[in-house]
């Protein structure tokens, strides 16, 4: 946001979903997965994007990597507005564009070899020559820290940490700008999630990709992103710098979510946000502020009407609490702020 | 604190078809009355067939306890029979599984599922058992629980299947509570209340309780003393601070620092190198030494015995042993 030229601009993005209902009734009731979200990532920058299950994160990242028509808004890519790309465009585009997903055994294809895996993107794309391929197979192993010899092995032969490596690479080889990563830790043993994510960190330094990083884990999210933003029925509540939202949460959700993150340490002192209910039906999203009814601070008026994302102090809130504050942090009303858990040594 | 479980050199295998698996390989612990206990480690390590040693639901035939102790009170859970194993399971031990989709039966309501321990456990019939299922079910923060007696598990979100599941684990009430990730299918805020919730019944039950898992968060947030697995053994076992603070085996230290942390910074991680071990083929000497980075020459030869290095705390490594 500070100047750098984006290389993502997403804009009043929308996908609604026509669900539920029987014969006459089927599609009567619209499914708001994303409601009017915006953000931008610079070159070489990671946005983490962070809420619970439904609350339309998923979406944003299908959207940008186009395996879902937006119903409404603009992604543009380079300045271009990739939503009304034809047949070549899209195809150009994504290249630039790939993606990695949670589960490493179900995103390879067991019957090839991991040469060819990941030099499919190659053959497909830019029908490059066989030596060629192998050249470029053998640095991206390289470069995603697996053996060469691993190129003659079937996926099957790998442990999931390694296949997601795999994953990575295949991602890489048409030397994408913008990589999606969805949850691409979560399936992975602890001691092995610590690997993948310092490999995207060097790749990135490295290679000056940027990342869209989807994930629930809020400390792995505030590890690889320079902004964070958080989602909640479809709709960005805050966003911002990452160390700021992460550690200074502003929005009453993100409080409460970086207060169920579980800690560090068992002397990490915290205040415990413990939120009523439950995250309402998408179907049926409450009026006004949609966090309303969860909300410990909620006032009179979030329930009827719907704050609008507006720049707070550096950062992006849809909160009415801010309402009237323009000022930076320092001059925003002082809330119940969880406290900071202190770093400990290792 | 008396203690209510002592698990004594427990051996248990599994018979697959890639050989027999020395899933938990001699695991000693003890836990006293309204005690938390975290059991930490990977995919594999063994974590999951110490519970279900304790009681005694091992898969069959492929599972087999073939040494030590389980005492419950005293009382050798390994040489009951399964008539007596029945017994004491809900009323001195229950479980809370990971998925409660696969506790819960898809086909009777909510109401038969909770009542039916109740019968069994307390023999109750009619209205005074409808009434304590109502109780149950509140007790677990489940609201209008009268009207949810009625439905069936898909019509309930996951967190207030998981509350279900805990209300049914507390019918007994139990001494002992073994939960195996209870929160791990469950989203950041419904894991913040369940998590609160489980607090919540050990506080009133005074419940001891296992946490299984692979989350060192929920240990510490959780737990008062914690025992680490690796390879079908314990490396490591302590209080939760001191564990926390100031591990002793490598593998513990380097689970605590692979961990990133909010507000941590981009920093590089500490990975652990290699891979999780093969049960199967595991090496003749501490498991965890060819990803050890201090590893040395006799760590590949021979296992390193369980030294004490404080009143509770205790590690499986040669480096500590001092000699």
């Amino acid at each position: 946001m500070n100047g750098t030229p984006a290389l993502l601009e997403v804009e009043s993005l929308v996908k609604h979903f026509a669900v539920g209902g029987f014969a006459f009734d089927r599609g009567r009731l619209l499914l708001r997965a994303v409601d009017g979200v915006s953000f931008a990532i610079p070159a070489g920058r990671t946005l983490g994007l962070v809420g619970e299950s439904g609350c339309g994160k998923t979406t944003t990242g299908r959207l940008i990597l186009r395996l879902e028509q937006p119903t409404s808004g603009m992604i543009g890519f380079l300045g271009r507005d990739v939503t009304r790309l034809d047949r070549e465009g899209l195809r150009e585009y994504r290249r630039s564009v790939q993606a990695v997903f949670q589960d490493p055994y179900a995103s390879l294809d067991p019957r090839m070899r991991v040469g060819a895996i990941i030099a499919e993107p190659l053959v497909v794309n830019d029908r490059v020559g066989s030596a060629d391929a192998r050249a470029r197979v053998a640095e991206l192993l390289d470069l995603a820290g697996l053996p060469r010899r691993a190129a003659e092995l079937y996926p099957h032969e790998f442990s999931g940490g390694q296949r997601q490596r795999i994953a990575i690479a295949r991602a890489l080889s048409l030397s994408p700008k913008l990589v999606v990563l969805d949850e691409p830790v979560s399936a992975l043993d602890v001691s092995i999630r610590a690997q993948i994510l310092n490999l995207l960190v060097e790749l990135q330094d490295r290679l000056g990709v940027s990342y869209l990083f989807v994930a629930h884990d809020l400390a792995a999210v505030a590890h690889l992103s320079h902004e964070i933003a958080v989602m909640y029925l479809g709709k960005i509540v805050e966003i911002g710098d990452a160390e700021a939202v992460s550690l200074r949460p502003r929005h009453p959700y993100t409080q409460a979510l970086f207060s169920a993150a579980l800690p560090a340490h068992p002397d990490d002192a915290r205040e415990d946000i413990v939120l009523a209910g439950e995250v309402p039906n998408p179907l049926r999203p409450p009026s006004g502020c949609a966090f309303h009814p969860r909300c410990p601070q909620a006032l009179p008026r979030c329930s009827h009407e719907a704050p609008a994302l507006r720049a707070r102090g550096g950062r992006m809130l849809s909160c009415h609490l801010y309402d009237g504050a323009e000022g930076d942090d320092h001059e925003a009303p002082a809330l119940r702020q969880p406290s900071v858990p202190a770093p400990h040594p290792s | 604190m008396t203690r209510l479980l002592d698990v004594r050199d427990l051996r248990t295998q599994l018979v697959t078809k890639w050989g027999t698996v020395r899933a938990v390989d001699g695991v000693s612990f003890a836990l006293g009355e309204g005690e938390t206990m975290g059991l930490v480690g990977e995919s594999g390590s063994g974590k999951t067939m110490t519970c279900l040693s304790i009681t005694r639901l091992l898969p069959r035939p492929a599972g087999r306890i073939v040494g030590g102790q389980v005492l419950l009170d005293g009382d050798d859970l390994v040489r009951k029979t399964e008539r007596e194993m029945q017994r004491i399971r809900g009323r001195k031990i229950s479980m809370i599984l990971q998925d409660p989709m696969s506790s819960l039966n898809p086909v009777f309501s909510i109401g038969m599922q909770v009542q039916e321990p109740i019968a069994i456990h307390h023999g109750l019939r009619g209205r005074a058992l409808r009434e304590r299922a109502v109780q149950l079910l509140a007790a677990v923060g489940i609201s209008s629980p009268a009207d949810r007696l009625r439905l069936y598990p898909h019509q309930l979100s996951g967190g207030m299947r998981q509350r279900v599941v805990g209300a049914m684990a507390i019918t007994g009430p139990p001494r002992l509570v073994i939960a195996d990730e209870p929160t791990t299918s469950l989203d950041l805020t419904i894991q913040a209340q369940y998590l609160k919730l489980l607090k919540e019944l050990h506080d009133r039950h005074r419940l001891a309780m296992i946490f299984v898992t692979h989350n060192l968060g929920i240990v510490a947030k959780m737990c008062d003393t914690v025992a680490v697995m690796y390879a079908g053994r314990i490396v490591e076992q302590g209080p939760v601070r001191t564990i926390f603070s100031a591990a002793a085996h490598p593998y513990t230290r380097a689970l605590l620092a692979s961990v990133p942390r909010v507000g941590g910074g981009r920093v590089k991680l500490t990975a652990i190198e290699g891979q999780p071990p093969d049960l199967t083929a595991t090496p003749p000497g501490c498991a965890f030494a060819p990803r050890c980075p201090h590893a040395l020459a006799r760590c590949r030869a021979e296992a390193p015995p369980e030294v004490h290095l404080a009143a509770s705390h205790r590690a499986r490594c040669w480096l500590v042993t001092g000699s």
